[in-house]
C-alpha cells in the first residue's frame, strides 16, 4: 500500500515536471514516407518485374554485355597462352590479381552486414536494401572468384583448390591462408546464397499469385499473346522457386526461425572472411604486410567500400524506380555514417602503421612505409589516402548527405580510393623488399585491364538481371517497419484500413 | 488460391535429392575406378615387333637384368640394348630362326628395333634409374615380375602417389643391395629384417625427396 502512494506521487511529480519543461516530441524519421499504404509497397515492387522492360534496361544491359566481354577475352587470352600475360613478375608475383580479389570481395561485405548484423541488432532500416545488396554480395563473390582462379594458370586443374583424394597422394597446403581462402570464400558464397535465396521465398509466391490472378482475370485484350506468355512463363518460374509458399502461419514462423539462424550463421562470416583474405599478406614475413593490425583495418575497410558500392548502386536505382519513399533520406543518411565510422577506421589505420613503423624501430617496417608515401608508387598512395581518408569526412555534414548527386560521386571516390588501397599494399611491399638488388616496377598489362574492367560489366549484367526478374527489395519486411504496421501509431491518416 | 503445380510435384524435391545422390556417387565410383592411373595404365601389354620373351631370358635361363639393360645402375635411364647385345649370343645360338630376323637385319642395317616403349613417367617429372637400384630399390618394384612375362606389361599404377608411398616409407620399400635384381626375392617379415632396412636407409642416407621439386626440376 504504501508504495503504491509512493509511486503515484512519483508519477505526479513526473508529470508536473514534464508540464513545466515541455520537451519537444522526438521524430524518428518513418522508413516508409508519404504515409504509403500496404499496398503500395506491393505494388511498387513487383511491378518492376512485371512491367514492360524499360528502355534504359536494354541500353544498360548492351553496355554490360559488351564490358563484360572484355573479361571473356582476357581470360581465354590467359589460358590459352599462360599466366605470363598477366604483369606479373619477379619479385613482383601478386599483381592486379590479388588487388582485384581483394577489392571485390571487399565490396561483398556490406551485403551480409546489412543482411545478419543489422538483421540481429534489430535495424529497421535494413529492410530497404537488404535484398539488392546481399545480390551485390552475390555477384562481387563471382567476380572475386575470377582472379585466384584463373591466377593458377592451368585453370582445368582449379578443383585442386579443395581437398579432394586424389591418385597424386597430396592434399592442398593447409597451413597456407591461400588454402583458407578458399573455405572462406566458398563458405561465404554459400551462406550469402541460401541467405538471399531464402529471403525472397515469400516475395517469388507474392509474383507467382499476382500472375496467377492476371491469368484468371483474362485482361490481356490489347497486351497481346506476349504478356499472356509472360505472365504464364512468370507463374511458372515463381512457383518453382517459392517452393510451394502459401504465406500460412507455419511457414512464417519457419521462415523467421530459419532466418535468424542464418543470420547468427553469417555474422562471424563478416568479420572471418576478410580476416583470412588479410592473412595471405599478414602470415607473410614481408615489411608493410606482416602486421597484427591488418584483420581489423581489412574488415572495417570491406564494410566502408561495400557501402560505398551499396550507395554507388542504389541511388540510381531509387532515382529510376522513383522508390524515393522506401529508400528515404534517413536510409542514405545511415550509409554514410557507416562509410564515415569505418572510413575513419581505415584512416586511423594508415595513421597508425606509420606510427607503428616508427615505434617499432625495425629499419625494414620503417623503409616500407616510407617507400609507400614517398618511393615509387607515390600516387597510388595520395589517391588511396586523398579518397579514403579525406573523402568520407565530408559525411559529417548534413548538407551533404543531402546532396544525393555529391554523395553518389563521393561513393565511386570510395571505391576508387579502396582499390587502390589493395594495389598500394600488395605492390608496393613485393616491388621494394629486403634486397634493393631485386627491386623492381610493376605495371599491369593490356590483358590485366581488359581482365579488370571487364568484372564490372559481368557484375552490371548480374544486377541487371536480379533487377528485372527478382523482387528488389523483401515486401513483408518492408512492411513490418511501416508506420502503417505499428499498432500504437497514429495511422487514422493513413490510407486503407489496416489494423 | 488454386495450385500452380499438380500434388504429385510435391514428390519432385525427393526424386531430386535421391538423383543426385545416386549420380554422385556414381560418378565418383566411376572416375575412382576407370579414370584412376590404376586403371588407365595397369595392364598396357603392347605387341612389340620382336616376340622376345623376358620369361625365357630372365626367367628361365636367369641373365641378370644388366647384362642387357646395361647402364640402369649408371644411368638416369634404364637403356633398351640395340641388337648387337641380341647378337652376343643369337650370332650362334638360333641364328636361322624366322623370330629373329628383324633382330639381324637391325644389326646389319645399324636401323634400331622399333620397340614400343611401355613404361613412361610424364616429360615433367625427373626419374633416375640408379639412384634407385644402387639404394635398395629393386626393378620389381616399379616393373613387377618381368621374369614370368612372356610379353612386357604394365603392372603397377606410376601414379604420383604410387611414387610417393615409397618416398615417404622408404624403410618398408627397401631391400639388400645384392637382392635387388633379382626378382624372386621375398622381404622377410621379422623384426629383425624391420631392424636393418631402418639401419640400412639411415646409413646409405636414403632421404627420398617429398618436396615438388625433388622430381618436378
Amino acid at each position: 500500500m504504501a508504495t503504491t502512494t509512493q509511486d503515484s506521487s512519483m508519477d505526479a511529480t513526473q508529470a508536473a515536471l514534464l508540464a513545466k519543461v515541455q520537451p519537444a516530441e522526438l521524430q524518428e524519421q518513418p522508413l516508409v514516407t508519404n504515409n504509403r499504404d500496404f499496398n503500395w509497397v506491393t505494388d511498387k515492387i513487383c511491378r518492376i518485374v512485371e512491367t514492360k522492360t524499360p528502355t534504359w534496361w536494354w541500353i544498360c544491359m548492351a553496355v554490360a554485355l559488351m564490358t563484360a566481354s572484355f573479361t571473356g577475352l582476357g581470360l581465354l587470352w590467359l589460358v590459352s597462352s599462360g599466366v605470363g600475360v598477366w604483369g606479373l613478375a619477379n619479385p613482383i608475383n601478386w599483381g592486379w590479381a590479388i588487388v582485384n580479389f581483394v577489392f571485390w570481395i571487399g565490396i561483398g561485405h556490406a551485403g551480409t552486414l546489412i543482411s545478419a548484423v543489422l538483421c540481429l541488432l534489430k535495424q529497421g532500416w535494413r529492410t530497404s536494401i537488404n535484398r539488392a545488396a546481399e545480390a551485390m554480395t552475390i555477384f562481387a563473390v563471382v567476380c572475386a572468384g575470377i582472379f585466384p582462379l584463373f591466377h593458377v594458370g592451368r585453370v582445368w586443374f582449379g578443383w585442386w583448390l579443395f581437398p579432394i583424394p586424389n591418385s597424386n597422394g597430396i592434399w592442398p597446403q593447409f597451413r597456407s591462408p591461400l588454402e583458407w581462402d578458399v573455405f572462406a570464400v566458398s563458405t561465404y558464397g554459400t551462406v550469402s546464397v541460401l541467405f538471399w535465396y531464402m529471403g525472397m521465398i515469400p516475395d517469388l509466391s507474392v509474383l507467382r499469385d499476382r500472375a496467377v490472378q492476371r491469368l484468371k482475370k483474362n485482361a490481356y485484350e490489347g497486351a497481346g499473346a506476349l504478356a499472356k506468355g509472360m505472365d504464364i512463363f512468370r507463374k511458372n518460374f515463381y512457383a518453382v522457386f517459392a517452393m510451394g509458399w502459401r504465406n500460412a502461419g507455419n511457414h512464417w514462423r519457419n521462415y523467421e526461425m530459419a532466418y535468424l539462424i542464418l543470420a547468427g550463421i553469417s555474422t562471424p562470416l563478416v568479420l572471418s572472411v576478410h580476416t583470412i583474405v588479410s592473412f595471405d599478406f599478414a602470415l607473410a614475413v614481408l615489411p608493410g604486410w606482416h602486421t597484427t593490425i591488418f584483420p581489423p583495418y581489412f574488415v572495417a575497410g570491406a564494410i566502408f567500400s561495400g557501402f560505398g558500392m551499396v550507395l554507388t548502386l542504389m541511388l540510381p536505382l531509387r532515382a529510376l524506380y522513383g522508390m524515393h519513399d522506401l529508400i528515404t533520406q534517413r536510409h542514405i543518411d545511415n550509409m554514410c555514417k557507416i562509410c564515415l565510422g569505418t572510413g575513419s577506421i581505415v584512416g586511423y589505420a594508415y595513421i597508425m602503421e606509420f606510427f607503428i613503423a616508427w615505434y617499432g624501430a625495425n629499419p625494414y617496417e620503417s623503409f616500407a612505409f616510407i617507400n609507400r608515401a614517398f618511393g615509387q608508387y607515390w600516387w597510388a598512395y595520395v589517391m588511396m589516402f586523398s579518397c579514403n581518408v579525406f573523402t568520407p569526412q565530408l559525411f559529417w555534414f548534413k548538407k551533404v548527405r543531402e546532396n544525393w548527386a555529391l554523395v553518389w560521386i563521393m561513393s565511386i571516390f570510395i571505391n576508387v580510393g579502396m582499390w587502390f588501397e589493395r594495389f598500394v599494399i600488395t605492390v608496393t611491399s613485393l616491388a621494394n623488399d629486403f634486397m634493393p638488388s631485386s627491386w623492381g616496377y610493376y605495371s599491369p598489362t593490356m590483358v590485366d585491364i581488359l581482365t579488370f574492367f571487364g568484372t564490372f560489366g559481368l557484375f552490371s549484367v548480374l544486377f541487371l538481371l536480379f533487377l528485372r526478374f527478382l523482387p528488389l527489395m523483401p515486401i513483408a519486411e518492408v512492411k513490418f517497419v511501416m508506420p502503417a504496421a505499428d499498432p500504437h501509431g497514429h495511422h487514422g491518416d493513413a490510407k486503407g484500413d489496416h489494423h | 488460391m488454386a495450385n500452380v503445380f499438380p500434388k504429385w510435384v510435391n514428390t519432385i524435391p525427393i526424386k531430386v535429392i535421391v538423383a543426385i545422390i545416386l549420380t554422385v556417387t556414381a560418378v565418383v565410383c566411376g572416375v575412382t575406378y576407370y579414370a584412376t592411373p590404376k586403371y588407365t595404365r595397369v595392364g598396357y601389354a603392347p605387341i612389340q615387333p620382336v616376340a622376345f620373351s623376358h620369361a625365357l631370358h630372365a626367367g628361365q635361363l636367369d641373365i641378370d637384368c644388366r647384362y642387357c639393360h646395361t647402364f640402369v645402375d649408371r644411368s638416369e635411364h634404364s637403356n633398351v640394348p640395340a641388337a648387337n647385345v641380341c647378337m652376343t649370343c643369337h650370332s650362334m645360338v638360333r641364328k636361322d630362326d624366322p623370330m629373329l630376323a628383324p633382330v639381324k637385319t637391325s644389326y646389319e642395317s645399324g636401323e634400331p628395333i622399333p620397340w614400343v616403349r611401355v613404361h613412361k613417367t610424364p616429360d615433367y617429372v625427373y626419374f633416375n634409374h640408379s639412384v634407385h637400384v644402387n639404394r635398395g630399390v629393386s626393378c620389381v618394384g616399379c616393373h613387377g615380375r618381368v621374369d614370368e612375362m612372356d610379353v612386357v606389361t604394365h603392372k603397377e599404377s606410376f601414379s604420383m602417389s604410387f611414387c610417393l608411398d615409397c618416398h615417404r616409407n622408404p624403410e618398408e620399400h627397401v631391400r639388400p643391395p645384392e637382392e635387388v635384381y633379382n626378382l624372386d626375392w621375398e622381404r622377410p617379415d621379422t623384426e629383425d629384417f624391420k631392424k636393418e632396412a631402418v639401419g640400412f636407409v639411415h646409413d646409405w642416407k636414403v632421404n627420398p625427396p617429398q618436396s615438388c621439386s625433388g622430381c618436378h626440376r
